[in-house]
């Protein structure tokens, strides 16, 4: 039922947005109205999600050591693991960012006979996150050629290196293939592991059918269902220059696409893939590791109550305690 | 609100790139390309949209049957022969790569590796010939 779902609910905007796309007047909400309401969303949303978490104080810092913490000067310490300064914790951010390093120490337990657990190291979900993420990136940059005129000059080259097989006409992108091979990995990882399985939800699953349809049915755009390149960018670089137009005759799998895309942009900043955002306030990794070496104070800390010691206390209520026979310090 | 100096920047640059495009294509008029269509012919070996969509198909099954098959036969459009070929069945009706097949493909940013092999005709110069 959890991986049903999510079959379900992107089967349905696909019957919708085939409909749609065969009568003129919908055309016009599903490829003009449709993606500004959803970029809207996507963008308000994004910034109010980001606004709102910052709206959480952190105040102490929350080490999750994998090395040594720095404290006297003749011990050494693990820079990237247990960041005491500024700079340090970049590197550290930079490598989960751009190197997803917090998925390449993923591990796999297993129990051999004896019994005996064994850890061992786990690649797979580090590899094929890695590229599908940047395939994606690809893919959304090449995208740019449909948005912008005059076209920026890296588009170009992107475009070059990536159909450089020179397979069939028009050229297979490499990064398509990646793309939903890696995909098809991640999806078939949640239903083939036992424990990954039990752990996934109808949310888990649907972002990955949604965004496999989203490169299924770009893909069968380019090499199946042909559409016309050129009207298709006079609705795209409309929508960027605010001056919509939309050509006669456009197949309908080009609404079945913008459909599936706008599904994901406005899904997006209500679910799990704001980790895009998320990923840069992740506290345990955009922190340095200073606990011993500065006091961090809790913000919200009321500045009318006063700290009040043991000796304080005592004071106050000496008599009582003696009375109740509990031992005191000063008689 | 915590940590607004890192957070407004990071939004800003954020929203900045999304909009990417809109600041790119500020004050240019994006206009559909218009290629220049042949002098006294009326009539392609397919169909307008089909060549529209999927000409660069053609071409490619045709370089596989002409070069890799020796399939040389003529095609028929409009009453008259033409030659499998883009040089001399093409491009002797649409004599201009820079009216003709640039005009789009800049406009999409396709760079077909076409003229890797082949030369493109002079600009005019098979016209000329024509009259």
């Amino acid at each position: 039922m959890r991986v049903l779902y999510p079959f379900i609910a992107v089967l349905a905007l696909i019957v919708v947005a085939f409909l749609g796309g065969k009568v003129t007047g919908l055309q016009y909400l599903l490829g003009v109205v449709l993606p500004y309401l959803a970029f809207g969303v996507f963008i308000v949303g994004f910034v109010n999600r980001v606004l709102y978490w910052a709206k959480s104080p952190v105040p102490f810092r929350i080490p999750t050591t994998c090395g040594q913490e720095k404290s006297l000067p003749w011990i050494n310490y693990d820079r990237l693991d247990c960041p005491s300064s500024k700079l340090e914790v970049a590197a550290r951010m930079f490598l989960e960012i751009v190197l997803f390093r917090s998925l390449f120490r993923n591990t796999r337990a297993e129990i051999h006979d004896g019994p005996k657990l064994v850890y061992g190291s786990s690649k797979f979900l580090w590899l094929f996150a890695l590229l599908f993420h940047y395939s994606f990136l690809i893919i959304v940059l090449r995208h740019l050629r449909l948005f912008t005129q005059p076209i920026p000059f890296f588009v170009p080259l992107l475009e070059f290196a990536d159909g450089m097989l020179q397979i069939g006409a028009p050229r297979l992108y490499l990064t398509d293939s990646i793309f939903l091979l890696a995909i098809a990995f991640l999806f078939a990882r949640r239903l083939a592991l036992r424990h990954i399985r039990y752990i996934s939800l109808p949310a888990d699953y649907f972002p990955l059918v949604l965004i496999f349809a989203i490169g299924a049915t770009g893909l069968l755009m380019r090499y199946v269902y042909r559409v016309d390149i050129a009207a298709v960018k006079q609705i795209t670089a409309g929508l960027a220059a605010f001056s919509p137009t939309l050509p006669a005759g456009i197949h309908p799998i080009f609404f079945i696409h913008v459909t599936l895309v706008c599904a994901l942009m406005v899904y997006f900043p209500f679910s799990k893939l704001m980790h895009m955002g998320g990923v840069f306030l992740s506290p345990t990794r955009n922190m340095s590791n200073n606990n011993r070496a500065v006091r961090h104070i809790n913000p919200w800390n009321d500045p009318a109550i006063k700290p009040h010691s043991y000796a304080a206390y005592e004071d106050e209520f000496r008599e009582f305690m003696k009375d109740a026979g509990i031992p005191v310090e000063k008689e | 609100m915590y940590n607004k100096g890192t957070i407004i920047p990071g939004l800003i640059i954020f929203v900045g790139l999304m909009l990417f495009a809109i600041f790119n294509n500020f004050g240019e008029k994006v206009e559909p390309p218009k290629p220049e269509k042949p002098v006294g012919y009326k009539e392609c070996v397919k169909p307008l949209q089909y060549m529209k969509e999927s000409h660069m198909e053609l071409l490619n099954v045709w370089r596989d049957e002409v070069i890799r098959e020796g399939k040389r036969e003529q095609v028929a459009a409009g009453g008259a022969m033409y030659e499998k070929s883009l040089q001399n069945g093409c491009m002797h009706c649409h004599t201009s790569k820079k009216k003709f097949c640039d005009t789009c493909h800049e406009y999409a940013s396709v760079y077909p590796y076409c003229w890797d092999c082949h030369v493109a005709p002079q600009e005019n110069m098979a016209l000329e010939e024509a009259k």
